[in-house]
Formats: C-alpha cells, structure tokens, sequence
C-alpha cells in the first residue's frame, strides 16, 4: 500500500528543517549588501569618482567569475558574490588601477571560493584572499594612499592605467594612513579620534569612516544576520591587549585609537563574521574573536606592515575547523568529562 | 611489473608520468628556483646531470651492492654527483650558481633521483636506466620551465630576459616570491586537469556516438 | 561491543608487487656479512671522494679567481679613481698586513685600503652584514677614516622582495646618492620631507626597512671601523708597495 493509495489523511514523510522561516541566504546576504550602502555612498562622497570605479572593477571581477564558474543555477542572485566584491572594493585604495581591483575580485571568488565548490565551502573569506594576493602581487600600488584631492570629481590617482601596465606617478601627494603614520611616520602624530570617527583620513575607501560600519554592524546584528559575539569578542580583546602594551610603553598606540584605525572596524563587523568562515559556537567564536584580537595587535605593533587585520583574520580563518571541534558543546545527558565522539559511532 | 619497451621507458617520464606535474616528486627544486627560465634551466641541467649519471652507474654496478645497503650506497653516488654539479656550475656559471644558492646542494634530497634508482635503475639494464632518466630528466625540465616561463612573465615581465611589455610593466611581485611557485604549481596542475577532463569527456562521447 | 564472533583466524599474506623477482632469492643470500657492507660503502665512499677532489683541482682556481675579481671590481666601485688597493686584515682590533701564522684569511675580518695612481690614500673599503627585510644583507662601502665621509656603496648580497625591496641596488637614483660625498652618519628619510641636512638619504618609497637597512649598516660600519683605522696609523703599517 503505498501513500498515495491513501485516502483519507495524506502522511508526509519529509526530512528536517520543518520549521518554515522567511530567512533564506538569499535574504540575509542582501541584507548585509543594503547595510553595506552608507559606508560605501561615504567612500564615494570622500574619493569622488575614483571609488565608483574601483568598486566597480571589483564587483565586476568577482560577479564576472560567480557567473561564469559558479556553477549550477544561477549563483549570482544570492548575493554572496556582490558581498565579496563590495568588501574587497572597500579595502583597496582609491587611486587603485581598475585592472587590478577586477583581478583582485576574480582572484578572490575563484580562488577563494569556487575553488572549494563554492558558497558554504571555502576555508577563507572570499574578499580577504582577493585583497591578500593584491597586497602580495602589487605590494605598492595597494599602500599608494591617495592625499586630499583639490576637487571632488578629481581622479584620486591613474585608475585608467591600461591592463598589466603599471600606474602613473600619481598627481596628488601620496598620503600616509594614521597607523603608518604612526608606526613609520617621520614625524609621528596620532590622527585625531575624531578623524578617524568619521572618516576623514587617508586610508582604503571604506576602512575610514569607522561610525557608518559600527552603524551598518549593529543593524546587522540586530536583524541577527550576524553573530554578535565576534566583533564584540574582538574589539574588545584589542582594546584589552593594546591598552596593556601601551600602558607598558611597548607601544605608540592608545587603545582608542587601535579601535578606529585601519581596517579595524571593517574586519572585525564584515570580514571575521562572515558565516561560513567562522566557528559555529558561543565558545568558539569568543576564542576565534580574541585570537583575532591579539594578532591584530601584535602585527600592527611589532610587525613589518602597518595593518595586520587582514592576515589576522585570514590566519584564524584557517583555524576555524580545530576551534569547532575543541568546542563542541556537550550532548544533552552525556557524562561530563571528555566527549568520545569514537564511542558514539559505534553505538 | 608490467613488461615495458625501451621506447616506453622514455616516454613514460615525459609526461604521462611526469615527475613533478603528475608524481608530484622534486617538488622543492621546482617551487623554489623556478622564479625565471634562466634559473629554471640551469636547475634542470643540473638535476638532469645527476640524475643521468647516476641511473647509469647504479645500474651498471647494482649486482654489487647489498641489499641492506642499497640506499646508503645511492645516496653516496648521488651526492658525488651533486658535489661535482655544483662544483662545476661555481666555476663555469657563477652568476647562476648564486641565484640557485643552496638549492643545488639539495638536489642530493630531491625524492625524484632516489626514486628512479630505487624502482628502475636497481633492477633493469644500463640502457633501459639510461633512457628511464632521460625521459624523467626532461620531464623535470619541461615542467619547471613551464613553471619558470609563466612565473618570469607575469612576475617580472620578460621571457628569458627579453622583455615582452615594455618598460611599463606592472609585475606581479607575488609571482617571483616563494608563494607564487606554489600558485603556479596549482595553476598549471588545474589546467592539465581540466585538459585531461576534457578529453576523457571527448572520448567517453565519440565512443557513444 | 568488543567481542568478535569466533570464527576461524583469517590467514593474510602479503605480496608486495614491487618486488617479484627478488622476494624468492632473499632466502639464499640473507646473511651478508658485516664485512662485506662496510667494505663495499668503503669503496663507494673512497672512489667518490677521488672524484670530488679531481674535479675541485680543476674547479677551485677558476672559483677562486672569480671572487677575487668580483671582489676587486667592488672595491674599485665603492672607492671611485682608486688605482690599487692592500688588504688589511683585523686581528683583536688592531690592522696587520699579514694573517697570524696558522690562520685562515677568511677567518678574519678585512678592510681594503686604496690608493690612487700617485700612491696617495683615497680611503679605506670594507663590508658589513644586517639583517634586513627578508635575510642578511650585505654591503661593501668605502669612506674616508679620518673624516668618515663615505665615498660609495653597493649591495653585495640581499634577498629582499623583487620589485620592493631589491631598489637599494637596482635603483640607480637610491644607489647614487651613497656616492655624493654625503656626511655620515646618515639618515634615511621619507621622501621629499628632507630638511637639507647634509646626511640625508631618500628611502625607497615602500621600502623603508630594507633602505634604513642600508643607511644603518654604513652608519655602523663606520662607527666600528674609524677608530680601529685611525689608531693604526694607516701611512705607517701600510708599506707603499704594488699589489
């Protein structure tokens, strides 16, 4: 007798989830890509021009990629490639050549995603491989910081270098960020927290303004698309860590002032919590958040860069895996003690 | 074993077993000094002279040699070789011999050459030795200037040191640096995969059809 | 859950198909004698070892030569006009002409002292190693004892990063101002914010380590070397003699 023959009461037979929910990836990733928008509308009102295009370009490698390689249906419309390209357009420079920033977004979804059979897969955040392989492939070009431009609709540098060829000299002054400033600065003068609030240094097109991602991030966090407990467990471990180095003189900069530099804010709200390279537990994430923390900390003070969230981030990445099996919660009426997760496969 | 002909003991190391692309075998060589054709081939040369020399000997002299000290003795002839190697490339190519550095020296390390002797030169005659190591050797040769030749034109803009774009040229630093032979390696592993794919695919259809 | 059903044990045998042809020999000729391995690696060790020398008699003048060379056309770059040069070697600092009895040469640090056509000192050329960016970097440099002007430099050994880094020898505008008769010590500064003071070196824009690398070798060379060099009396201990 089979179900269907069945009369009276169809029974269905379906496999977990059971609970409905109007939350779909699709859902959640556009929804960071809206709370995306105020940081980078104020890289364009602080970059002119020259942030439309470079977003741009990254966007367009990493959609470009998604589509062509991606696969079955059409990957494009989750949303998660759009993501990766916005964050990876975000932590470049302004005067970034265009070529590069689509080589950065076809690099960091083919090689950081796809590679690893795409959304859910892949050991590393997307946007951070694009920017890691551009820091390691044109180690100049991504530290050229464009200075104050006398106009708004001024070019920030040659965005229009031809493909493979290598920028002009820049017409404006190439600027020092606050960190490097600090760090290898002549004439070292911490930029006023003020600045670095609202954005109106030098640095990458949307690691400046550190109020809109706070404001993007909290939204996310409410809307719970995002897992508050890292950036929290971050922010908090680098205020902690910097605060003690600086209070014992090892380091130049104040607390405040690691917190609202740099990359920071960007890494910590967009890049670390990104869902599929980070732990799945309470624990793991405070453990992933703080070791994210301290290595910021240690690179930007001792190391040979200025920033260090990047390869922070990236290095915790890679042990998100062993973060997840140390922090496995314990089984609902399981002995305390060591899990045997042997024993259980057996039984 | 499978019985072979001598013209398949030559072809085989080409590549349908290459030893670097398909056996992964003397991978370091071909990470580290392959950042340019000019290096890439003085490594080979390098390489291709030991291991040559060293298949022939070992084979010719492979009934004296004890069993218990079969390894001892090809990690003994082996290093001769290298030593003369690099003795000779310091006096006849020292501006190579400096970019090589210490890599020459662990050519005496490089798992490909201890490999051909333990599962071909050990047991089979002179003349099949020889052309077993001829065929690896140029296999190595032709994946690490496949290696050497991508590397130096994305990483320094030339080919061979013949400039390809103009003095303009952005170079991809990474490709240069250690990092980019493992990107490369991966590159060029993918492409063949894919090649390989393709053509199964190819073939598994005109069978069908 | 740990009891297997009895059952009858399971006889296994292993075949290694590598090695068909010897597996049945190995019986027979099991017991080789101690002897015989050593002596056989003894013969295999002394016939290489005959090899290497043959071939370093060959090798090693050609070699040597060549870094002599090499050697020789630094000292004439970092001391420009100098027409000869004596090589000084430093033992517990004090400078003598000739290694202890017994000693290797290049056991000792040196310095090469040159002197134009007239037989007059222009200064004295010696090399220092730091580590920079990615290794050591090592740099011969000449200056001036008494006055510790610098007379030139030239990076003899670096691996700092192609494109970056590899600018302190390549780029010959950074290269060239080591040879501008600059005041030491010298200072590398960011470019462009340069006050006018007479040590001052332009670092390579995006490579501030590997050229304040450069500038402190110099600066610590000198600061080593001036003192040992001006108590030796150089005119004195250093007979006007042809090389």
């Amino acid at each position: 007798m089979s179900f269907k023959e069945e009369k009276h009461g169809v029974v269905k037979i379906t496999a977990a989830p059971h609970v409905r929910s109007a939350e779909s990836t699709t859902r959640i990733m556009w929804s960071v890509v809206l709370s995306l928008l105020p940081v980078t509308a104020a890289s364009i009102w602080f970059f002119g021009p020259s942030a439309v295009l470079v977003i741009g370009a990254s966007v367009a490698g990493c959609l470009l990629t998604e589509r062509l390689f991606g696969g079955q249906r059409n990957s494009i419309s989750d949303g998660s490639a759009m993501i990766t390209g916005l964050l990876l357009g975000l932590c470049l420079p302004a005067g970034f050549p265009l070529w590069m920033a689509f080589i950065g977004g076809v690099f960091g979804i083919g090689f950081g995603k796809i590679i690893f059979g795409g959304l859910g897969q892949n050991i590393f955040n997307p946007a951070l491989l694009g920017r890691a392989f551009l820091q390691a492939a044109f180690p100049v070009a991504i530290t050229t910081w464009p200075g104050p431009a006398p106009d708004w609709w001024v070019l920030r540098g040659d965005n229009f270098a031809l493909p493979f060829m290598s920028p002009g000299a820049a017409d404006a002054v190439t600027g020092a960020t606050p960190l490097g400033n600090l760090k290898f600065g002549d004439d070292p003068v911490a930029t006023p927290l003020l600045d670095l609030l609202l954005g109106t240094t030098s640095g990458s097109l949307g690691e400046t303004s550190a109020l809109l991602i706070l404001l993007g991030g909290i939204y996310l966090a409410i809307r719970g698309h995002l897992n508050w407990h890292i950036p929290v467990s971050i922010l908090v471990s680098v205020f902690a860590f910097s605060g003690v180095f600086y209070w014992l003189g090892l380091s130049p900069f104040s607390p405040l002032f690691m917190l609202f530099s740099g990359g920071l804010m960007l890494g910590a709200w967009y890049m670390a919590t990104d869902m599929v390279t980070s732990p799945v537990t309470h624990t793991g994430c405070w453990v992933f958040g703080v070791s994210i923390g301290l290595l910021v900390v240690i690179i930007r003070i001792w190391g040979g860069l200025p920033e260090g969230v990047m390869y922070a981030i990236l290095l915790m990445n890679a042990l998100v895996p062993f973060i997840n099996r140390a922090t496995q919660p314990r089984k609902f009426g399981s002995p305390r003690g060591k899990p045997e997760p042997a024993a259980e496969k057996e039984s | 074993m499978r019985a072979t002909t001598p013209s398949q003991d030559f072809i085989r190391g080409i590549w349908k077993e290459n030893p670097v692309l398909i056996q992964m075998l003397g991978l370091c060589p071909a990470l580290a000094v392959t950042n340019t054709v000019k290096n890439a081939l003085a490594m080979s040369a390098a390489t291709f002279f030991v291991l040559t020399c060293s298949s022939v000997l070992i084979s010719s002299v492979k009934n004296f040699i004890p069993k218990e000290v079969r390894i001892s003795s090809y990690i003994l002839v082996i290093a001769t070789f290298v030593t003369l190697a690099d003795m000779m490339l310091q006096a006849y190519a020292p501006v190579q011999h400096k970019e090589l550095g210490a890599f020459i020296a662990l050519i005496v390390v490089n798992c490909m050459i201890l490999g051909r002797q333990e599962a071909f030169s050990s047991r089979n005659t002179v003349y099949r030795s020889l052309l077993d190591a001829v065929g690896t050797g140029i296999g190595f040769t032709i994946a690490l200037i496949m290696m050497g030749g991508f590397r130096e034109i994305l990483g320094i803009g030339t080919f061979f040191d013949i400039s390809l774009f103009g003095p303009n040229f952005e170079p991809w630093v990474v490709m240069v640096l250690p990092a980019g032979g493992f990107l490369m390696l991966g590159f060029i592993i993918l492409g063949m995969g894919v090649y390989e794919q393709r053509k199964q695919a190819r073939e598994a259809h005109g069978e069908a059809a | 859950m740990n009891e297997r059903p009895d059952t009858d044990p399971i006889e296994v045998k292993v075949v290694d198909p590598s090695q068909p042809d010897t597996a049945p020999e190995t019986p027979a000729e099991e017991q080789v004698s101690t002897l015989r391995l050593v002596a056989t690696l003894a013969v295999a060790g002394a016939v290489a070892g005959l090899l290497i020398v043959l071939v370093n008699l060959h090798t090693k003048p050609i070699i040597d030569e060549y870094r002599a060379e090499q050697l020789r056309l630094a000292v004439y770059e970092v001391l420009p006009g100098v027409a000869r040069y004596r090589t000084l070697y430093r033992v517990d600092d004090a400078l003598v002409a000739q290694v202890p009895e017994g000693a290797k040469a290049s056991d000792f640090r040196q310095a090469y002292v040159g002197y134009d056509e007239t037989g007059e000192m222009i200064g004295v050329a010696t090399s220092r190693g730091e580590s920079g960016f990615q290794d050591i970097v090592l740099v011969i440099f000449g200056f001036e004892p008494e006055s510790g002007i610098l007379l030139g430099m030239k990076v003899l050994e670096s691996k700092e990063t192609p494109g970056l880094g590899d600018k302190i020898f390549k780029d010959q505008v950074f290269v060239d101002q080591f040879f501008a008769r600059p005041q030491t010590p010298l200072a590398a500064i960011k470019k462009g914010s340069g006050k006018g003071l007479p040590g001052e070196i332009d670092a390579i824009t995006g490579a501030t380590i590997s050229s304040k690398v450069v500038v402190s070798i110099i600066n610590n060379g000198i600061a080593d070397w001036q003192g040992v060099l001006q108590q030796a009396d150089l005119e004195q201990i250093v007979p006007e003699e042809a090389p």
